[in-house]
């Protein structure tokens, strides 16, 4: 089916684009994009072609497909919390056309035959596309490598022991010169395991009152500090995973300035709430890295508006009933976030801290730039990858209506304005007015 | 006047008024303890459940103690011989528990929240008896029930609390409490052992203890659990015992008249020193006694009574 999209603000980063105009799409791909139709060359000034399906999106944002690139669809080995369809489901309901997702599934993503399941399956699905992330070690034991090269040709995007942070320096040394010799980016779950013990909160004020563990923001920080030295010494690029503390983004920043390959992403759980959250003992308020202070959300806003935190990830983590429903001590840590993270991130926009493109940038081009992945562009002759938002929408979240298995959400009943309305993944409409 | 709540969670969210609404209640029911047919018939035909996650000797007695002085019916239950043993969850078995109509839950439990949890999807009255390191809400009262009798009242009083904050439900409750009765309370223990921010909950800290004791009107020492050594918190016991038990040597710091409370179990020679324990100073065991009042007031008051 070829599409026309017109009258919408035409949002584009990479290009640097950004005004009214129309989008047109034919076999799967961007087939031209401009002001006025008439200018187009396949419109021949007569209008739309007469097999093209109009839309009329005026006060709609038309941007590239969004992507998120950390996310756990926890199949294999743990459909009863997700599978790849429902978290594809709810990847295009929120927007998103690709995903990256995590491999700390059962058995875990470190070799060949995980990640081709994962590929079929989601192929299968005919939704979003979805990357597979494999491990950086065999099993996540973070121990041995895994087989870099074999799960790159299978269709691995990047390589990360997502949750087991990697505690041995000599191996994370090896991993980002093995990896970069592919040119495959290492993500990193910076988090020091003896520093963060059995802490279960941000480590502060409120976990003082409240009396639960805390994880310290300097259990992030150090592993922050010694992934990019690593980086520095082995000139390999490197990201950071789910940045949460004021430490880190200052780490993160300097490092940049003296031209280390690093790059990093935030969840939009960092930039929204605070350890506050917690003080109701709400299970869907646990996650790692833990809900952080004032100072440190503080930090993350800045971080994103200076450039020094390039990506927008939501660290989708569904989790069933069972996982949530018990003390806070029991409880599985994470909240799902596809369905939730535009209208959050938007909440940028209004506040001021970013502009509009800028923050279609980190939700778009700059998360494909680090996995390697040909998206995040309406370009001509680009893969037609497409979301169309309309920011004036408001609606109330309501975990029940999630796509998600997960309904572990800490912004239930939260009213958020902006929404997508329109997922066209490769030319097909795959979610409307979601 | 009434208490109007439905659970005691916390020392945190009670206003002064109702602190002086408990322990004035509980000075009245102290007297009953005293008698020699220790039973009045006010809370006949109410049954309350002590549901004790955690090890307890003396909160569990002491409930169970309250509730048949009261005359109600009431019912122990224990980590180890209830259905969690089974893989039953705290939901489902506070469920089962609500279903037989009980009127009160006593909850101790080692995660911090799982009393609030409770009290969001029960009916029945819920006490929190210790949850994680976050409160223990009827310790404070007894405690400041004990100041109280001995000294008059709270507001002025100098009260230092030595040993290791971070991990104490005692602590939190009483420097809510004591904070909100107009006292002054100085923390004390090594750094390893305070919280961050904790100054930000009104208390002075000293990680000396001759510092914090000096002048105090009131020493609460509190327990020091030797798991701790292993996450080192302290080098040894040797060392702590050392240089931040209370003994007789650096009792001479507080004031003439200071009193010494432990909300037990002690550990004798570690925190405080035996003929410190045991001597003139020592409110310890009227802290003991003073607790069943405490209780027998919170189970009367949140079934209905008046003071």
């Amino acid at each position: 089916m070829n599409l026309l999209l017109k009258g919408g603000r035409v949002v584009d980063p990479f290009r640097k684009a950004d005004g009214v105009g129309y989008l047109m799409i034919e076999n799967g791909k961007i087939a031209g994009s401009g002001r006025e139709l008439h200018r187009a060359g396949k419109g021949g000034g007569k209008g739309a072609p007469p097999d093209m399906e109009v839309l009329d999106l005026r006060g709609k944002i038309v941007v590239p497909g969004l992507i998120d690139m950390h996310t756990h669809l926890r199949e294999p080995g743990f459909e009863y919390k997700e599978t790849i369809a429902s978290g594809s489901e709810a990847a295009v309901s929120g927007g998103f056309t690709s995903i990256a997702c995590m491999p700390n599934t059962n058995p875990v993503n470190d070799n060949r035959s995980v990640t081709e399941f994962i590929r079929r399956k989601s192929a299968e699905c005919g939704l979003a596309n979805v990357y597979p992330i494999a491990t950086i070690s065999r099993k996540s034991e973070g121990k041995r490598l895994s087989e870099f090269w074999d799960l790159k040709d299978a269709g691995a995007v990047g390589f990360s022991d997502d949750g087991k942070p990697v505690m041995n320096a000599a191996l994370m040394r090896r991993a980002l010169e093995y990896a970069s010799s592919l040119s495959m980016p290492i993500i990193a779950h910076c988090e020091d395991r003896n520093l963060s013990a059995d802490g279960m909160m941000h480590e502060g004020f409120v976990s003082t009152e409240i009396g639960l563990p805390g994880i310290p923001g300097v259990a992030e920080d150090v592993m922050v500090a010694r992934d990019i030295l690593l980086a520095e010494f082995t000139g390999a690029p490197l990201h950071i995973a789910h940045v949460s503390t004021a430490g880190a983004v200052r780490l993160i920043r300097e490092a940049k300035a003296r031209g280390v390959r690093v790059t990093a992403e935030t969840a939009p759980h960092y930039f929204t709430l605070t350890d506050e959250a917690v003080r109701t003992f709400d299970t869907a308020t646990k996650v790692y890295p833990p809900l952080r202070g004032a100072e440190d959300r503080a930090a993350i806003r800045e971080g994103l508006r200076d450039g020094t935190i390039d990506v927008i990830a939501s660290d989708h983590a569904p989790h069933a009933r069972t996982d949530k429903e018990v003390e806070f001590d029991y409880a599985a840590s994470g909240l799902t976030g596809l369905e939730t993270s535009l209208a959050l991130s938007l909440r940028l926009v209004e506040e001021g801290i970013l502009t509009l493109p800028d923050l279609i940038e980190k939700m778009t081009v700059n998360a494909a730039r680090i996995l390697r992945i040909p998206k995040g562009t309406l370009a001509d002759g680009a893969d037609a990858d497409i979301t169309v938002i309309d920011p004036e929408r408001e609606w109330t979240v309501d975990r029940e209506l999630f796509r998600s298995r997960g309904k572990n959400t800490p912004f239930h009943n939260w009213t958020l304005k902006g929404k997508a309305v329109l997922t066209i993944v490769g030319g097909g409409i795959r979610c409307r007015d979601c | 006047m009434k208490l109007n709540r439905k659970d005691i969670l916390g020392i945190q969210e009670l206003s002064v008024e109702e602190i002086n609404l408990i322990l004035d209640t509980a000075d009245s029911f102290i007297e009953i303890s005293t008698r020699e047919i220790k039973k009045v018939p006010t809370l006949r035909g109410k049954t309350i459940i002590n549901l004790f996650y955690e090890a307890s000797t003396r909160t569990r007695t002491s409930f169970e103690i309250a509730g048949k002085r009261l005359s109600a019916d009431t019912i122990n239950i224990s980590a180890s011989t209830s259905s969690v043993v089974k893989g039953e969850t705290l939901i489902d078995t506070a469920k089962n528990l609500e279903a037989m109509n009980p009127d009160v839950i006593v909850i101790r439990h080692s995660a911090a929240g799982a009393p609030h949890m409770l009290a969001g999807l029960l009916r029945q009255s819920i006490i929190n008896a210790g949850d994680g390191a976050h409160e223990h809400p009827t310790q404070a009262l007894l405690d400041m029930m004990t100041i109280r009798a001995k000294k008059g009242g709270i507001a002025g009083l100098k009260v230092a609390i030595v040993g290791d904050i971070a991990h104490s439900r005692v602590a939190r409750s009483n420097i809510h409490g004591l904070t909100k009765m107009g006292a002054a309370v100085f923390v004390a223990g090594p750094a390893t052992m305070i919280p961050r921010d904790i100054e930000k909950m009104g208390v002075v800290v000293h990680t000396r203890i001759e510092e914090a004791i000096r002048e105090a009107d009131i020493i609460m020492m509190l327990r020091i659990q030797t798991e701790r050594e292993k996450q080192n918190l302290f080098p040894s016991l040797r060392e702590y015992a050392q240089y931040f038990s209370l003994n007789r040597k650096n009792i001479g710091l507080a004031r003439k008249d200071v009193l010494v409370m432990h909300p037990g179990p002690m550990n004798r020679g570690v925190e405080i020193s035996p003929d410190i324990a045991d001597g003139p100073h020592s409110i310890i065991l009227d802290q003991v006694t003073n607790g069943v009042a405490v209780r027998m007031a919170l189970l009367y008051l949140l079934t209905g009574g008046n003071s």
